[in-house]
Formats: C-alpha cells, structure tokens, sequence
C-alpha cells in the first residue's frame, strides 16, 4: 500500500509558505470556503436549491484561474502555434510550450519534452495502442495485454481494438467483491508473453486505489511495458512517475479542472524516440516530399495538427491552481469527507454501498433498496445534488458485481460538509418518494 | 417536491414494482430488445398474435428505472388486442405527449398514459418512458430485432 502513502508526500512545492493565503490554521486543513470562491459555476441554484455538485469524477467544475486564461488566449494571443513569426504566434507559442513545463513540474519530472498533449485519456491510450503495437518487433498474434477489472472504457477498448488487429490476447486482473483487485497470484497474469500492462490508479467507479506498485513491480520482471491511467487520481492525490515505476502516466485535463479538450500523456523519452508517430499531419513533420516524410522529435511527432491551444493554456492554469491550493491538502480534505459519506449511507437502512476498498479516492458508489440510480439521479438533482447514476463507463465491472448501475457521489476540493448533509437529505427524498 | 410526486405518481411507482405481463411468453410471434446505452437499461418485448393479427398477448422482462418499467407494463395493459395499425397510432400519440409535441389531453380510453406527461419537463428521462414502446414497434417492423435510444 505504498502507493497511498507516496501520494500524500508532496512531489514538488511550488508553494512552500502556501501563498495562496487558503491555508487556514492546521497544515494539512483547507479553507474550503475560500476555495468555493474560485469556482463561480458553484454559486447557483438548480430547481430552487444549491446546487451541490458532487460529479467531479465525471469533470470538474473550473476555476476563474483557468477562464480567464482561456478567454485570454482568444482575446490577446490568438495565433496558431510553432509556425508565425508575427508576435502573437510568438507569443501563444511560448504560452503553450510552457506548459509542458508546468506539466513536467506537476508530475515531477525534469524533462518536459516528455510531455505529450493529448485530448485526454481516452486519446492517449488510442495513441498507445496504435503505436506501441509497432514498436521495435512489434506485437506478435498470442502476445499479452493486461488490464484490469476496475478499469473504464478507456483502458479496455483500444486495446480490444488493436488486439483484433494484432493477434494479441487481451487478460483482465480480476477483482474481488469488495471491489480489490486480486494481487495474490498475479504471475497467472502476467508472463513472458505479456507486453503491456495498462491499469487505471483509481477506479472512477467505486473508488478503489489499486496497488500499483505491487502491479508494475510484476510487470517489470517480464519487460512489459507499464502504462498507468491516472484519470482519477491526478486531481486527488500526488502523483509523480519518481515515486510510481512506470513507462508512462496519462490523465485528462478536465477531470484535473482544466477544460475539455487537452490531456497529458507523459513517458519515458528512450521509449517516445523509438516509438512511430501516430496521426500523421502538419506541426508533426520535418520535411514532407510525396515519396516520404521525416518527423518531428518528440514529443511534436505525436501532435499532428493545430493542437486545442486554448485547452492547452487553461490546462497549465488548471495545474497551477491546484498546486497552489496543495494536492496534498486536497487529498486529506477529500478523504475526510469520502469518509463521512460513506460512513452516513452505511448507517442509512436500504442503502448498500458498493465495493469496500481498504483505500479510496475519487468516489462512493451506491444502491438504494428498490430504487433504480436513475429515477434516484432525477430526484436527487431536483434537490439541487449532481450526481451520477449508470454504469460509469465500466461495464465490465458492473457486470462484475451484478449491477446494472449505480449512484456515484464523487467529490473535488470545493466540497465541503453541508454539501455531504445535502447529499444525505437528497437520499431521504428518494426514499420517501419510494416509500 | 411537488413536482417529483407529479414525475412518481402512485400508478407509476405501482406498476414498477409490480409490472403486469412481466413474463416470458410461450412461443411469441414477435420478439426485440431494447437497450438505451445512457443507463443501461434493457428491456426484452414479447408478443403473440391473435385473430386477425391483433396483439393478443405482450410479455417483457426488464432491468431498467421506474419509468421505464411502469412504461412497459402500463403498454402491455394499453395495446392487449389491438390492431397493430391502432397500436402503432397509440406510439405516435404517446410519443408526441411525452415530448411535449402535443398537449391535448388523452382521449378516455387511454387515459392510463397521463401518467407520464409530466415527464416531458426533463428531457434525459424521455428515453426511459419511451424505451418499451420503441421496443415494441421494432418487433412489429422486425422480428427478433434490437431498438436503442441513441
């Protein structure tokens, strides 16, 4: 479980005395008021009540920070990048290259060439599958790709797709009815004919925090290449690939409170130099004649096409803003109030909460007795309370537990107590519709 | 919260607990699944045919919402012995209610359907109400075939 721990160890303070002016007295509490003020999405009602938004497993609510770094590129540096001489590209050039460095800071990591933007996770593992599947003597028909059973449509599709393409068998760490993934014979998992290893951190759907030290570790002994989706844990916890073995780490910018539309991949550069390009266009080339092309370096040569500039720029804003709070800070603060919800629905008669894992993030995924998630969700949001009901992109799991879906409360650093009271009154209001 | 017990009104939750024609059929003439992918709900349509072609028995089995589940039972009660051109017609005049299209009240003998007007106020549960229906007009176009939402 070491993983739980390096999370909580601050990877890069890029504000030691917590300039931000949010740390209110403890070192590790967060003045969770002061926070709300960033988010003016938060400040409204909905059908007459607060709106209490407890989706931010689905997207985060952003913070002025990043709309007004978005609305800047339009307003003063909108030019495409890597091309004009004129000033603005110039400037909107460096705006975007330098939040590779941002990135590299986020992350830890020294070289920010090793930074790739994506459109998020789901474009990252496209980009992967499609170019690793090619990489030196590429993927041979009866080699290996493993993911797990906690894992969301992200990490399981392109690489059923490329496996149909390829040859290779696609394996699945099973999980337990606690919603763990089950560790103990893993070497049945993982063999010599294994070449990937791509599992989510935290599962988006019930909020298990996978060891997977314990994963790569295994998978490292075979050469297997090890692929982390840090969707879900990348705007709750330090993450870094100094502390966290892998050859590449990939989260989504709006799961993170950026905007849609820009995510990271980041992996090892003797890995990237090696690797083809995938989409092939402007802005990823050197020469380009009809007979053939020679392509940019890394990380360009992955980035084909004008990139979502913007996205881009308030993505860097996004990772600033969080650091400045202390994702540490929001760790701590949002285990807290995971916590107390799940403690508050176990105490609730037909309520069931869904996986016990010995470490959460993210989220708490329930049933209620009697009640599908979705007539809950309806009513519930006319309580002003977002939340999720269905399948959370994890069919596989659902099945897995026999569910057809659930109710998901997922929380960001914005939430606070009167927001868990909220969430509680909603349920009784389910309940006493369906009483 | 007036406006969730006008969405939940008793019939509805009634009939969700306690679907009627819940049940497989014994060699139905016409079958489809139906899916809506937003929620995962399924539902399973079964029909037999009687005397000159009326719908003389309907069966589902589903997994899905309270809207749903009542949708569907309440269509099993609501379309028993009619023509298929009638129920057909009856979809139409569902369809257009539960989406706001038109707003004149049902005519008395189906009535049962009001229930469901109040979910044209919120658009994702549209699909819910009208899953079973969409399921059973594709068995009539297409035996054994599959209706989805999106």
């Amino acid at each position: 479980m070491s993983s739980y721990r390096k999370r909580c160890q601050p990877l890069v303070n890029r504000n030691p005395e917590d300039g931000s002016g949010l740390n209110a007295g403890e070192p590790m509490s967060l003045n969770v008021h002061e926070i709300q003020k960033h988010f003016p999405g938060l400040n409204q009602q909905v059908h007459g009540n607060r709106l209490v938004y407890l989706d931010s497993a689905a997207t985060t609510q952003k913070p002025v920070a990043v709309m007004d770094a978005v609305d800047s590129v339009y307003r003063q540096d909108c030019a495409n990048v890597h091309r004009g001489v004129h000033t603005l590209s110039e400037r909107a050039t460096a705006r975007f290259e330098g939040v590779r460095k941002v990135v590299a800071g986020f992350l830890g990591i020294s070289d920010s060439r090793e930074v790739i933007f994506t459109r998020g996770v789901t474009e990252s593992m496209n980009l992967l599958a499609n170019t690793l599947c090619h990489l030196d003597s590429g993927f041979q028909p009866g080699d290996e790709i493993l993911i797990s059973s906690l894992d969301h449509h992200a990490n399981i599709v392109p690489w059923q797709l490329i496996s149909e393409k390829m040859g290779t068998v696609l394996k699945v760490i099973p999980c337990d009815d606690a919603g763990e993934l089950i560790l103990s014979d893993l070497d049945q998992w993982i063999s010599e004919k294994t070449r990937v290893v791509s599992v989510g951190h935290v599962s988006n759907a019930i909020g298990t925090v996978n060891d997977i030290d314990t994963i790569f570790a295994e998978a490292r002994k075979v050469g297997a290449i090890t692929i982390l989706d840090a969707a879900q844990s990348a705007p709750h916890m330090s993450i870094s690939p100094k502390n966290i073995d892998c050859d590449f780490l990939t989260f989504s910018g709006h799961k993170t409170y950026g905007p849609t539309g820009a995510g990271v991949l980041w992996g090892k550069r003797e890995i990237l130099d090696r690797m083809p390009p995938w989409q092939g266009g402007g802005d990823m080339i050197r020469t380009v004649s009809f007979e053939e092309s020679s392509f940019a370096e890394t990380p360009w040569k992955f980035e084909a096409g004008t990139p979502d500039i913007a996205a881009v720029i308030g993505l860097g804003a996004a990772l600033e803003f969080l650091d400045s709070i202390g994702r540490d800070k929001v760790c701590s603060h949002e285990t807290r109030l995971l916590q107390k919800i799940e403690s508050a629905l176990k105490s609730m008669d037909g309520v069931n909460v869904v996986g016990e894992p010995s470490l959460r993030a993210c989220c708490v995924s329930f049933t209620l007795d009697g009640v599908h998630p979705h007539d809950a969700a309806t009513i519930m949001d006319q309580n002003g309370v977002a939340i999720r009901a269905g399948h959370h992109c994890a069919m596989p799991l659902m099945k897995r537990l026999g569910l057809p879906a659930t109710i998901r409360a997922s929380v960001g650093m914005h939430n606070d107590e009167a927001d868990v009271e909220a969430l509680l009154q909603s349920v009784e209001a389910v309940r006493e519709i369906f009483a | 919260m007036s406006s969730m017990r006008e969405l939940y009104q008793e019939m509805i939750i009634d009939h969700s607990r306690s679907p009627r024609n819940h049940k497989k059929l014994d060699n139905p003439d016409l079958s489809a699944r139906g899916h809506n992918p937003l929620c995962g709900d399924e539902i399973d349509m079964e029909v037999k045919r009687g005397e000159g072609g009326v719908l003389s028995e309907i069966g589902f089995e589903a997994t899905a919402c309270a809207i749903c589940t009542a949708s569907a039972s309440i269509l099993t009660e609501t379309l028993k012995g009619k023509s298929e051109e009638d129920a057909r017609a009856i979809f139409h005049r569902f369809h257009s209610t539960v989406t706001g299209e038109v707003e004149d009240p049902y005519p008395s003998d189906l009535m049962k359907l009001e229930v469901f007007t109040g979910v044209k106020d919120y658009p994702s549960r549209v699909k819910c109400a009208t899953l079973a229906w969409h399921t059973l007009i594709q068995a009539l176009d297409e035996n054994n075939g599959e209706a989805s939402t999106e």
